[in-house]
């Protein structure tokens, strides 16, 4: 295990701020196979104004707003048939650029076969102490920086080259129907060397020295049945998110349950096992509390038999867990109460930082729906939407 | 030579003909790059192939080398392809 440094606690004094923020204006971006919208809110986020389509008839992985400008906008794109790229807006979305050098794997040698990046599939901007920095995750998985607001993007640390890496990545086909996937990209708020990420397949993954060395973060994690543990091909994390108001502590949503995990130890919990057997602990997506550690929700996906990936028994309902994952609680009001099969993807259920918190999320089949307090009560914001991807939304 | 852009590109040049010369094909999408900064990556990956759902026609015959000479007067066609919905 790797030496471990001791990390400051991340200011929990956050009461006045707290105040301030619930008056400050959201804006709730939705990237959706053909193209993205962007929602914004009045100050009590009871009206929305949409501004979109963006993009329209692109393929767009995930929007995401810079925290620390507040107006920089990053979109992932690609198109059905044209090469994947990254777009800019410094002016919320007034006008894009596109991209000068987006990710892209570094050219193999003569004779041999080389990686192809299919598209950016996830955003997350550096740490506040590094303006202009940024990090993306691709497919097939590779993780990239960018040190200039995302104008132009390298290939960052060395695992793009590493054979055992390559090896735990496998290949196309053994990656996620949309394709395999690098994805939750973290950096913790005390300290920008210490980074985490996870890779659908290829397990979870953390560095302690700026991502010039990592190791594996898979003890207590199942996969499969049938296959090994030990190795971290077999792995699929889904969606890990670290508590602001406590960085020491990790939840993630996997493909075998969900889980917490408290540093520095390097053993998850399945906290899974408590919710209610019937609706079981499968899904995508997770969002985190941004001041209490203890509560976090999720988004129960039907895994039996085939995998149907949709709400257990039409039934759709955000859980939540107000104590670190001791119990559950089914918030399904003003959520349709049968006959509603529905899907949403690990990027597609997000909250904002007011008080009470906005939490929000997005299906497959086109709806944006969100709730402004902490999840008890639902409405839905926007119908008809193309496939939605992602959901992200930011204080501005 | 003669460049036909799909519409799916039009967004870099801003009209369906573009004018750009080379040698071979890896030239001319070479300098179709120094004009449309970004466009050649849209059509050609890291590994310098041919996307998969772009074509590349010239005097009619598909191209599938960019080591492909080609000379002034040749008509070069670029075509989005197989891909929608």
């Amino acid at each position: 295990m790797m030496a471990r440094k001791i990390r400051k606690q991340a200011n929990r004094k956050q009461g006045a701020s707290s105040r301030s923020r619930s008056q400050r204006r959201v804006v709730v971006m939705v990237a959706t196979r053909k193209g993205a919208w962007l929602y914004h809110g009045d100050a009590a986020r009871r009206t929305w104004r949409a501004d979109g389509p963006h993009f329209l008839g692109h393929v767009i992985s995930q929007i995401m707003l810079d925290p620390r400008d507040r107006r920089t906008l990053l979109a992932a794109a690609k198109t059905g048939h044209l090469g994947p790229t990254v777009f800019r807006s410094t002016d919320l979305g007034r006008t894009w650029k596109e991209a000068a050098q987006p990710p892209a794997f570094a050219k193999a040698p003569e004779g041999q076969q080389g990686r192809t990046v299919d598209h950016t599939f996830w955003l997350t901007p550096g740490h506040a102490s590094e303006p202009g920095a940024w990090y993306a995750g691709t497919s097939p998985q590779g993780l990239f920086r960018s040190e200039d607001g995302g104008v132009t993007w390298k290939p960052f640390s060395s695992i793009g080259d590493d054979p055992q890496y390559l090896k735990w990545m496998g290949t196309v086909q053994d990656g996620t129907p949309d394709g395999p996937k690098l994805h939750s990209i973290i950096v913790d708020p005390r300290d920008p060397a210490h980074l985490y990420f996870a890779m659908s397949g290829g397990g979870v993954h953390e560095s302690d020295d700026g991502g010039r060395t990592w190791a594996t973060l898979l003890k207590g994690l199942d996969v499969v049945e049938g296959f090994d543990k030990a190795q971290p091909t077999f792995h699929d994390p889904h969606c890990i998110r670290i508590c602001p108001s406590n960085p020491d502590r990790l939840y993630q949503q996997n493909h075998c349950g969900i889980y917490r995990l408290d540093r520095p130890s390097d053993t998850w919990v399945r906290i899974g096992r408590n919710m209610p057997e019937p609706v079981g602990d499968i899904g995508f997506p997770l969002v985190v509390h941004p001041r209490d550690a203890d509560t976090a929700w999720v988004f129960p996906m039907d895994g039996t038999a085939v995998w149907p990936r949709t709400s257990p028994e039409g039934r759709p309902a955000v859980y939540a867990t107000r104590n670190a994952g001791k119990t559950w609680q089914r918030l399904g009001a003003g959520l349709p109460a049968e006959q509603a099969w529905w899907t949403v993807k690990r990027q597609a259920m997000t909250g904002d930082a007011a008080d009470p918190m906005g939490l929000y999320f997005g299906t497959t089949s086109g709806e944006l729906w969100m709730s402004r307090d902490e999840g008890r009560r639902w409405a839905c914001v926007a119908r008809h939407l193309p496939e939605i991807y992602s959901v992200e939304v930011a204080e501005l | 030579m003669k460049v036909l852009i799909p519409s799916a590109l039009r967004s870099y040049t801003e009209r369906s003909k573009a004018e750009a010369s080379g040698a071979t094909l890896a030239a001319v999408l070479a300098d179709l790059d120094r004009n449309y900064p970004g466009i050649r990556f849209r059509m050609i990956d890291e590994q310098d192939r041919i996307r998969r759902h772009i074509r590349i026609f010239v005097n009619g015959e598909q191209v599938r080398e960019l080591s492909q000479p080609l000379r002034a007067t040749d008509e070069v066609v670029i075509v989005q392809a197989l891909s929608g919905g």
